[in-house]
């Protein structure tokens, strides 16, 4: 109970609040620019050509104020809003009309998990056992190199990074594909071969973002690895005799790798954008894809539909992070 | 001078410091460019690297070398409007949230910390699609600038939280001295480091996300800057047509000077903060 109390509830609040806030701000952008974006699209099918009568004009205008929610004073609107977010209504897409955002998004989603959660976990636990090795034995030369490589590697953003690793290894040197998530005409079945073609082609953006991932990681975990080698205890356990090898298995990475629980919570929002942009350099069909076929398309009701999505998603997998904190704390379980 | 000297014992502040110099140069050069940047086939096209066209010309019939001078420019410009306003942002936060405490600092830190949440990525495509014929310079400086202090904020807060406990504050307080006195005298300078090493990191922020933004199309292709330069030779198939001359030029520059930047900003900080330098010199 006195967990719930201290750990659970406030947790679950600011869960809310943040899910507020975010869609709150997305309500409020298309309404504080100066472009309104129903006839921002009139204008567009203006450009391709299509030429209609003024009344169905004046449909076509009543229809898109309605999709988009622009009926009304402020504040219905946000109230509305709101009620369709409630019911899993975003909308129909644009530019694949009349196909729901949820539909495409879902389409798109599994790509995106997939190539997320692999690298996320590969990055993370990689990057804390090197970061922890590499913080205890400060010393060693392997230890000094990786260090190196993390400064070269962690300044770099992800559209930048994963643009040289597409030049290098698909254009240059022609190891792997340049695009997409399976070979042209596979079709999608549970078989050696065509997981093996899905592998080879998300081997590209799998790297970019496990390097950048490790990098991170790896830095903060050698600091407070660093940190935790200077306490007591440790001192303690060496001069009592403990073998090194027990001492940072047991004692010391099991202690440095708290905060990085919460550090992965609360980078997995930079985690996902930087999934988007390798998505779209590599044009894996992802929901990065998407939102950059609606980018071109101009279809802004997909791109806020992927936002407010997203914005639950990230929050959603960062409540469960945090709550998973008191199995590996056995402070906060107790207390 | 004894600061600086020290710290170009620092390999990174050494390397850092030089690439930076030399695009500085390049930026400054900018302004004896021969060249309008906005103008198209002002000299011939796809030319190799030359005595006449140092770093080759592109499709458009413009200098690359002399076009990346302004990329250069303008890239910094970008970097320091969001910078230097996102600061003001940041120190105003985080000081009041730490000194005053209280519902103030709980909504303040709420804010900061939502922030860091959201995929602001998103939100930028969104904004960015809404105004994208004003995306000049200073609109997406500004952009960058509204959403990038929370980190920073949270910083100072957590400074000045522990600053305010210290004796000199009480004495401060009990001799007379006014709030605003005492957090712009006493409070200030402890922050500067911190404030310059952030700003730093603000800095490498933002040209990345113009970088990005400029790549998906998002901002205005006619100002040169290395992310619309990118967009420019990406989207012409420098790369299959193979001239490297043209698209290496702003990937290379803009590695440099991330790798710079945040060398720089890495040294200054160890720098400052002694527990690490000593943990770096050994002693």
């Amino acid at each position: 109970m006195k967990f719930a109390k201290r750990y659970l509830i406030p947790r679950l609040i600011s869960y809310f609040l943040v899910i507020w806030l975010g869609v709150t701000f997305v309500f409020f952008i298309p309404r504080l620019t100066p472009n309104d974006p129903v006839m921002r699209m009139v204008d567009q099918m203006r450009a391709r050509g299509s030429t209609m009568e003024p009344g169905t004009m004046d449909d076509i205008i009543n229809d898109l104020t309605e999709m988009y929610g622009l009926e009304g004073s402020t504040l219905e609107q946000y109230r509305d809003f709101w009620v369709r977010l409630a019911h899993g209504d975003l909308g129909v897409s644009f530019f694949q009309f009349p196909a729901p955002v949820t539909e495409l998004v879902s389409n798109a989603l599994p790509w995106t998990l997939g190539l997320l959660v692999t690298t996320t976990a590969i990055s993370w636990i990689l990057g804390n056992i090197i970061g922890g090795l590499a913080g205890f034995y400060t010393r060693a030369i392997w230890s000094q190199v990786i260090d190196a490589i993390a400064m070269l590697l962690r300044p770099m953003p992800y559209y930048v990074f994963a643009f040289v690793l597409l030049l290098l290894f698909a254009y240059v040197w022609r190891w792997f594909p340049v695009t997409g998530g399976a070979s042209l005409g596979a079709m999608p079945e549970f078989s050696w071969v065509y997981i093996k073609d899905v592998l080879w082609h998300s081997f590209l953006p799998g790297l970019s973002l496990c390097a950048l991932g490790i990098a991170v990681n790896f830095q903060v975990m050698k600091l407070l690895v660093q940190n935790v080698n200077a306490e007591d205890y440790v001192q303690y356990a060496r001069l009592g005799g403990v073998t090194d090898t027990r001492i940072v298995s047991k004692y010391v990475i099991r202690n440095a790798v708290l905060p990085q629980i919460t550090g992965l919570a609360l980078s997995l929002g930079q985690i996902f954008s930087g999934a988007l942009i390798t998505e779209i350099v590599f044009g894996y069909p992802g929901v990065g894809m998407l939102l950059y076929r609606a980018i071109v398309n101009g279809d802004y009701n997909l791109i806020m539909g992927i936002t407010l999505l997203s914005i639950v998603g990230i929050t959603t997998a960062m409540l469960i992070v945090d709550l998973t904190y008191p199995f590996f704390d056995p402070r906060v379980r107790y207390s | 001078m004894k600061t600086l000297l020290d710290l170009f014992k620092d390999y990174r502040f050494r390397h850092a410091f030089v690439v930076l110099v030399i695009i500085l140069v390049m930026a400054v050069l900018s302004f004896f460019s021969p060249y309008d940047p906005t103008l198209w086939h002002v000299v011939p096209r796809d030319m190799k690297p030359s005595a006449e066209h140092w770093l080759g010309t592109d499709s458009n019939g413009q200098d690359v070398f002399w076009q990346a001078t302004f990329a250069v420019r303008n890239s910094l410009i970008i970097s320091l409007i969001s910078a230097v306003i996102s600061r003001a942002i940041a120190i105003l936060v985080g000081l009041v949230a730490g000194y005053k405490g209280g519902t103030v600092d709980r909504v303040l830190t709420f804010i900061g910390d939502s922030l860091l949440v959201i995929p602001l990525f998103l939100i930028f495509v969104m904004i960015a699609m809404m105004v994208r014929e004003h995306m000049n310079l200073v609109v997406l400086g500004l952009m960058l600038a509204v959403f990038g202090w929370p980190w920073d904020a949270r910083l100072i807060r957590s400074m000045v939280l522990s600053l305010r406990e210290r004796d000199f504050t009480k004495t401060a307080l009990l001799s007379g001295t006014g709030t605003v006195k005492l957090v712009l005298k006493e409070y200030i300078p402890f922050t500067t480091p911190l404030i310059f090493s952030t700003l730093i990191n603000n800095m490498s922020w933002a040209i990345g996300l113009e970088i990005t933004l400029a790549l998906l199309g998002l901002v205005d292709l006619t100002i040169p800057t290395l992310g619309t330069m990118l967009n420019w030779a990406y989207f012409s198939h420098a790369i299959l047509l193979e001239r490297w001359w043209w698209i290496l030029t702003p990937v290379i520059l803009s590695l440099l000077m991330f790798i710079a930047l945040y060398w720089l900003s890495v040294s200054i900080s160890e720098y400052l903060d002694p527990r690490t330098r000593i943990q770096r010199v050994g002693a």
